[in-house]
């Protein structure tokens, strides 16, 4: 029926610019949805706590929010083809004590950032081969990494904390540009690339397609394989860098380092709109999917909450911003 | 497809309508679906809905099966008023819709789908045998030959059909609603659901039959009601039934020149040749297309046409033989392979196979263009849209802005996008499947001028179709596929004539062929 309340289009003058303006109109409305909520909690927690809307409190959760917002940006690519990597947390591990222990390496420590980000790259890399080439369920191949490269940080740490007191990337973690922590500064180049990439470049809008509808974009001519290989190798990479930022703020990394943080990612992912099926999803709405995870923890520890207390309340306001979200769409159509 | 010759009993007036809906009017957000339609359906008939898409036939049928409710208007079931508030209330007075789009769970048993929602109990357990008894009576009332133990995935989709309509007559249907049920199905699957359905009139079941073909009309149907614009245009019964004159009520004027469309009739020099490409079912098959011709490729459904195409297109791998274009030979191993060469090929199932239907129609148009508008993998949104622009005003494609969702868009708009596709690359090879499938007249007859110019623009063309009409309408040379093999050539250079009996005979296998 929506077809009698369709209006032929016509190219009238200024027919382009408002085509743009509606373009932007739904963009906006594709994040709006927990723009809200976001700013509710935040309503609600500057009234309770005295402390909580300060600008410095304000910088402390972008930092605490920074390395999430990396993984979650790299999950968004992933989610928006239909997969999931559920080994991020461990690619974070297994790349801090890689980068820490190559920085122990007195000749080569210079060579610490670019051996833990490529050690990221390359574990995505064979995610993605596994999936695209060999068909496995991208739930099952980053299942397994999840707890095979768990495995490995373990090992390459040899079950202990590899510690550098003089470690030459600390800056990441702990120095300013300006007013912002280097780790933010960070989290928000890479939200910015990652818009960018998917809204300006034909591969971002092929990832799109793969997500929509895998057959027809085989039948475009994308190949659908390099597509897979590229956004869970995003994924790799972006884990790697998490893991380069929490490395540098500990001066050190552990086997443990990351443990579970692919869930707070992937809540962030879904958080912001973007569908599991694929096809659906934008950057900004992650960036705001890990603000309000962020902003919670925050949050909840001012008012002195307890941790337990706080893993349900975090748990139930997940479900049910989503749930308002969902019921707000469905209203639309 | 054969038609049923037998007189049908004619519904007398005297009879009481097992179904009358007076003056059905809906309105959604402000804008009129259904203003004061009528349909008046008797007991044992078949019963035609026709109309373009957007009429308003599905609306109609979902008011009467309780998916909405209608504004204004009244329903009488064997002359009693009734409130049809929600689809429990629809099913209790013996309505039944079966959707185009299955509802039955694959990985169950037919019995288990049958009584899903209604299982037969002893006490607190399952009562599998009276299940299994029942289903049985059903089915073989319905001339099914698999059984009810069987998981439905293991069936046919005219077979999975039959465990639908088997789940109404269990509950005593006396109106059953079929929208499109041929879509899928091949042409004997289905002559064996025209079987069913005649067997289900015999039983005094009204049937209220939505389709777009004119052939399934004129085999099943005891009378015929169109809708326009959401309104009733009128009922004929058989006797009146007449190509012309329903095409005229649907789309308010006369058929005309459906398929006469200005065309150079000389086919330039040869564009494509296939030699010896076989793969999968398809036998090391021979093919040249010409510049600026339509070459129509015929067949019963898994005769190997859609394998061919997409061998052509380098979607499936091939076993043996060369593709040629222009005189030079492709190394075509990927679909990327074929379009960077300048093969189009659009695809039979569109939703499935074809479109991107979460994406903005405008987004869906150009996606075969990012490489050329954009620099080192930056796009170029401006010519993009441009060029989406364009091609929304060359095809008439009906949409409000370029940043609509396909999947909001009509059958025929949603083809005529994927077709936009394709010319935005400028091909000179395009495969067409199916191009009208599941697409109202209106827009079919101008899909047709699409191809039309297309050929005479000198884009060479093979069009693969099972509707005969289309393929007599508007091929210049058609070749018939049987058993994964090219088996005849129809046209002018050839002295068979191009008529549909001359494409069964080859089709089904046949060795006379008429006027040869």
């Amino acid at each position: 029926m929506s077809q009698t309340e369709l209006r032929p289009l016509r190219n009238e003058p200024g027919d382009q610019s408002s085509t743009r303006k509606r373009r932007a109109a739904n963009n906006w409305l594709q994040i709006a949805g927990i723009l809200p909520i976001l700013v509710l909690i935040c309503i609600l927690f500057a009234i309770l706590s005295p402390t909580f809307a300060t600008p410095g409190n304000a910088v402390n959760i972008l930092r605490q929010a920074s390395i999430n917002i990396v993984l979650a940006t790299g999950m968004t690519f992933v989610i928006l083809t239909g997969g999931i990597d559920l080994s991020v947390g461990s690619i974070l591990g297994v790349s801090a004590v890689v980068g820490v222990l190559v920085s122990l390496i007195p000749a080569l420590s210079w060579l610490a950032i670019p051996a833990a980000l490529a050690t990221g790259l390359l574990i995505g890399l064979g995610n993605g081969a596994l999936i695209a080439f060999l068909d496995l369920p991208p739930f099952i191949v980053t299942l397994g990494g999840l707890t095979a490269l768990r495995g490995v940080a373990y090992l390459v740490a040899n079950g202990t904390t590899v510690l550098n007191r003089n470690l030459n990337f600390a800056w990441i973690g702990n120095n300013y540009l300006g007013p912002f922590p280097w780790l933010v500064v960070i989290a928000l180049l890479v939200v910015l690339a990652s818009w960018f990439v998917l809204r300006q470049t034909v591969l971002g809008v092929q990832i799109y397609a793969v997500g929509g509808n895998q057959r027809a974009a085989r039948l475009t001519g994308i190949k659908v394989n390099r597509v897979l290989l590229f956004v869970y190798g995003v994924s790799g990479l972006l884990a790697g860098l998490a893991g380069v930022m929490s490395s540098s703020r500990l001066y050190s990394a552990t086997g443990l380092l990351g443990t579970g943080y692919e869930l707070d990612a992937i809540a962030a992912v879904i958080l912001g709109g973007t569908s599991f099926t694929g096809g659906i999803g934008t950057i900004p709405g992650t960036l705001l999917g890990a603000l309000i995870i962020a902003v919670l923890n925050n949050g909840l520890t001012l008012l002195n909450m307890s941790y337990f207390w706080q893993l349900v309340v975090k748990g139930l306001v997940i479900i049910v911003a989503v749930t308002i979200d969902r019921l707000r769409r469905r209203k639309s159509r | 497809m054969t038609t049923d010759l037998q007189p049908l009993p004619a519904a007398a007036p005297s009879v009481t309508p097992v179904l009358e809906m007076r003056g059905i009017s809906k309105r959604f957000h402000g804008v009129s679906a259904l203003q004061g339609v009528n349909l008046t359906i008797y007991p044992g008939e078949v019963h035609a809905l026709m109309g373009e898409n957007g009429a308003g036939k599905s609306t109609l049928m979902k008011i009467l099966a309780g998916a909405y409710i209608a504004d204004e208007g009244e329903i009488y079931i064997n002359g009693q008023r009734l409130n049809i508030t929600d689809p429990s209330a629809a099913r209790q007075a013996g309505i039944n819709l079966i959707y185009q789009e299955l509802n039955v769970a694959p990985n169950l048993t037919v019995t288990e789908n049958i009584f899903m929602g209604s299982e037969l109990r002893r006490g607190q357990l399952l009562d599998r045998d009276r299940m299994n008894q029942t289903a049985e009576r059903v089915l073989h009332s319905l001339g099914a030959t698999f059984s009810p133990l069987d998981v439905v995935s293991s069936l046919s989709i005219a077979e999975q059909q039959v465990v639908e309509i088997a789940r109404a007559l269990k509950d005593n249907s006396r109106i059953l609603v079929m929208d499109e049920p041929t879509a899928a199905l091949s042409d004997r699957e289905t002559e064996r659901l025209f079987e069913v359905i005649r067997k289900l009139r015999q039983d005094g079941i009204a049937i209220i039959y939505i389709s777009h073909r004119m052939e399934e009309v004129y085999a099943l149907a005891n009378r015929v009601s169109v809708l326009r614009d959401g309104q009733y245009i009128g009922s004929l019964t058989r006797d009146e039934i007449s190509p012309d004159r329903l095409v005229q009520m649907m789309v308010g004027r006369a058929m005309g020149d459906f398929y006469e469309h200005q065309r150079q009739t000389n086919p330039g020099e040869v564009v494509l040749e296939v030699k010896n490409l076989g793969g999968g079912k398809v036998q090391p098959t021979d093919l040249v297309l010409r510049a600026g011709e339509i070459v129509g490729l015929a067949g019963l459904v898994g005769a190997g046409r859609t394998e061919l195409s997409r061998l052509i297109f380098g979607a499936d791998p091939k076993e043996s033989g060369e593709v040629w274009l222009n005189g030079k030979k492709l190394n075509i191993h990927s679909p990327g392979d074929a379009i960077a060469a300048g093969i189009g090929y659009v695809p039979e199932d569109r939703k499935d196979q074809g479109l991107f239907l979460e994406m903005t129609a405008g987004k869906n148009i150009v996606l075969n263009r990012l490489k050329e508008d954009s620099k080192v993998g930056l796009l170029n949104w401006r010519s993009l849209g441009k060029i989406a622009n364009d091609a929304v005003e060359d095809f008439n494609i009906r949409l409000a802005n370029l940043e609509v969702r396909a999947v909001d868009l009509s059958g025929g708009n949603q083809q005529k996008l994927l077709l936009a596709r394709w010319l935005a690359i400028k091909p000179r090879v395009l495969l067409l499947d199916e191009p009208t499938r599941g697409v109202d007249i209106g827009a079919k007859s101008e899909i047709y001028r699409i191809i039309s110019d297309l050929a005479n623009q000198g884009v060479a063309i093979l069009m693969v179709s099972s509707e005969l009409t289309e393929v007599v309408g508007l091929s210049d040379r058609v070749l018939v596929m049987h058993e994964g093999q090219i088996v005849g050539e129809l046209g002018d250079a050839t002295g068979t004539p191009i008529t549909q009996e001359n494409i069964m005979a080859y089709a089904t296998g046949a060795s006379e062929v008429a006027g040869s």
